[in-house]
């Protein structure tokens, strides 16, 4: 029995009832100092969650936000790995531009070949123009024509390959009058009509990632709303006890939201880390298979599945998203159903 | 400080379960409320606590007109009121530790702040070597006085007890009303919902508030 001032505390409560009548006393006037009961406090564990663990279907919901983080990861970085791939392609094409002189009865080809590849030589801008040889040429329509034939006889018209210098841009219109006073049968193609098809690919192909990446988070969200709410009605007993001793919603909510950001936080690292895995185990199969013919179409594509830091920040602030997402939305919902409790 | 004017409650569409029940609690006033089983005393300690809203009639409550409140106000008012379950609802998840310190722990406070409080207190009910043990394995008066524990733990102003005595033997059934008694000395306004005769006859300084046929009776 301890002594503290004119108090006896019971040590088993209950025992007498002069000394519960002191206990009240106590109770009612006055606080016990900490330092009076350090060694029991000293045993006490940390406390518990009020909404347990096992109240709530976390392992599903764990699975469940680990796929839909990945997909969006996946989704998210697919698009940027397009959106970079098509501004490389479009920059190569834009690099390069073609003249195409077409032969014309009484005009000397060989000739008027000649005259196009100075007249670009000598337009600024032009870095190189490259003549193809008529057997080159001719190779080029084999893919159409088939194999083994004697175009010798036909009138088959001849390339002349500029490549345009990057950063001192040629001026297109210019080159195009220059073309056509000196060799009016020669037509110069820019490749605007590919460029601008390449484009609107990419384009679609990001949107279409774009779309993929908000219907993921949606069904996530939908997903995290059910189990919210299945924990919900599971806890009720808890809620209306928390109620009863003086709880706000609010207090009850963010219990609620606490659990669910830390079911969150697990679900997103798993699925930004298997994220993480899959582009990491695609740049090293890329790599193993650029020389084959499927490799190089797939790099063309995607490029060399390098995500590069821009694409690890996306993935870390995805992770973080959706960990955040799971614990406000669920806050949010517990909060409007404790408010529609009354 | 606890006024109900014409106050009727009714589940559904059917009668009344409590008809134009009118009384007034004051403060540091000590009552029984009694009547048969199924007669609506749960219903009407619920009605106290806001956990029903009546069907007509008026509840002042420490001044203000439960009607009015909004949803935080009802937990700053429901702080105020200790409430002894007859079923105790202890959260079984949790140690007996953590269940008293409920209602501190829900105001906000550091636990290292209310620590030597929660201890001293389940010391004092009997139950300190007890803290770290989750209901399941307590007895029925272990749980009702550890229920007790947490009704008063954050010193209400008004405590209800549902029959608190209705789990334990009749010796510390004598000891739980002695303890409500001496809280009720201390400044609580009691209100004990039992249908024991012999317990209410231990304390006969004490309003019985009779509940029959839906109404309710007064005797001083």
């Amino acid at each position: 029995m301890k002594m503290r001032g004119v108090l006896c505390l019971p040590t088993a409560g209950f025992t007498s009832s002069n000394e519960q009548t002191m206990a009240l006393r106590f109770w009612s006037s006055s606080r016990p100092a900490a330092s009076d009961v350090d060694e029991d406090a000293e045993e006490i564990p940390s406390q518990s969650a009020l909404v347990p663990a096992d109240s709530v279907a976390g392992r599903s919901l764990v699975i469940v936000i680990a796929i839909m983080t990945f997909l969006a990861a996946l989704a998210a970085n697919v698009a940027i790995l397009v959106a970079d791939a098509s501004v490389e392609w479009r920059s190569d094409v834009a690099r390069e531009a073609t003249v195409q002189v077409r032969p014309v009865p009484g005009r000397n080809i060989e000739a008027d070949v000649k005259d196009a590849a100075e007249a670009m030589r000598r337009t600024p801008g032009v870095r190189e123009a490259r003549v193809y040889a008529k057997s080159e040429s001719e190779a080029l329509l084999a893919p159409w024509l088939g194999e083994g034939l004697n175009l010798s006889e036909l009138p088959t018209p001849r390339m002349i390959v500029l490549k345009l210098d990057a950063e001192n841009r040629a001026d297109l219109d210019k080159l195009r009058m220059e073309l056509e006073r000196a060799v009016p049968n020669a037509v110069l193609d820019d490749h605007h009509v590919f460029i601008e098809r390449l484009g609107d690919m990419a384009r679609t192909a990001v949107a279409i990632a774009a779309l993929i990446f908000v219907l993921i988070l949606a069904a996530m969200a939908v997903a995290v709303a059910s189990a919210t709410r299945a924990a919900v009605a599971t806890n009720r007993e808890i809620v209306e006890v928390l109620h009863i001793v003086g709880a706000a919603d609010s207090f009850i909510a963010r219990e609620f939201q606490r659990r669910f950001m830390a079911l969150g936080f697990r679900g997103a690292l798993i699925g930004g880390g298997g994220a993480i895995g899959f582009f990491a185990l695609a740049q090293f199969f890329a790599q193993r298979w650029r020389a084959t013919g499927g490799g190089d179409q797939m790099e063309a594509m995607f490029g060399d599945f390098t995500i590069g830091p821009s694409g690890f920040v996306v993935i870390f602030l995805l992770a973080g998203g959706v960990a955040t997402l799971t614990g406000y939305l669920s806050q949010f919902i517990v909060l409007r159903h404790l408010q529609r409790l009354g | 400080m606890l006024t109900f004017e014409n106050v009727g409650l009714r589940y559904g569409v059917g009668a009344e379960t409590l008809r134009d029940v009118n009384f007034q609690i004051e403060p540091r006033s000590f009552q029984f409320l009694t009547g048969p089983s199924g007669a609506g005393k749960t219903t009407l300690m619920r009605l106290i606590i806001m956990a029903l809203r009546p069907t007509r009639g008026l509840i002042n409550i420490f001044g203000k007109d439960t009607a009015a409140l909004s949803n935080e106000d009802v937990a700053a008012t429901r702080r105020k009121i200790g409430v002894v379950f007859q079923d105790f609802r202890l959260l079984d998840h949790l140690t007996l530790y953590e269940n008293v310190a409920l209602p501190l722990r829900v105001l906000g406070r550091e636990e290292s702040t209310y620590r030597a409080e929660v201890i001293e207190l389940l010391r004092w009910v009997g139950l300190g070597e007890r803290a770290h043990a989750v209901p399941t394995i307590l007895s029925g008066g272990e749980k009702q006085r550890a229920a007790i524990a947490r009704a008063l733990i954050s010193q209400p102003k008004l405590l209800l007890a549902d029959e608190p005595t209705g789990n334990v033997d009749p010796t510390l059934a004598r000891r739980i009303l002695r303890l409500f008694i001496e809280l009720h000395r201390s400044g609580t306004a009691v209100i004990i919902a039992t249908h024991d005769l012999s317990l209410m006859d231990q304390y006969e300084d004490a309003r019985r508030l009779v509940l029959a046929d839906g109404r309710l009776h007064i005797f001083e």
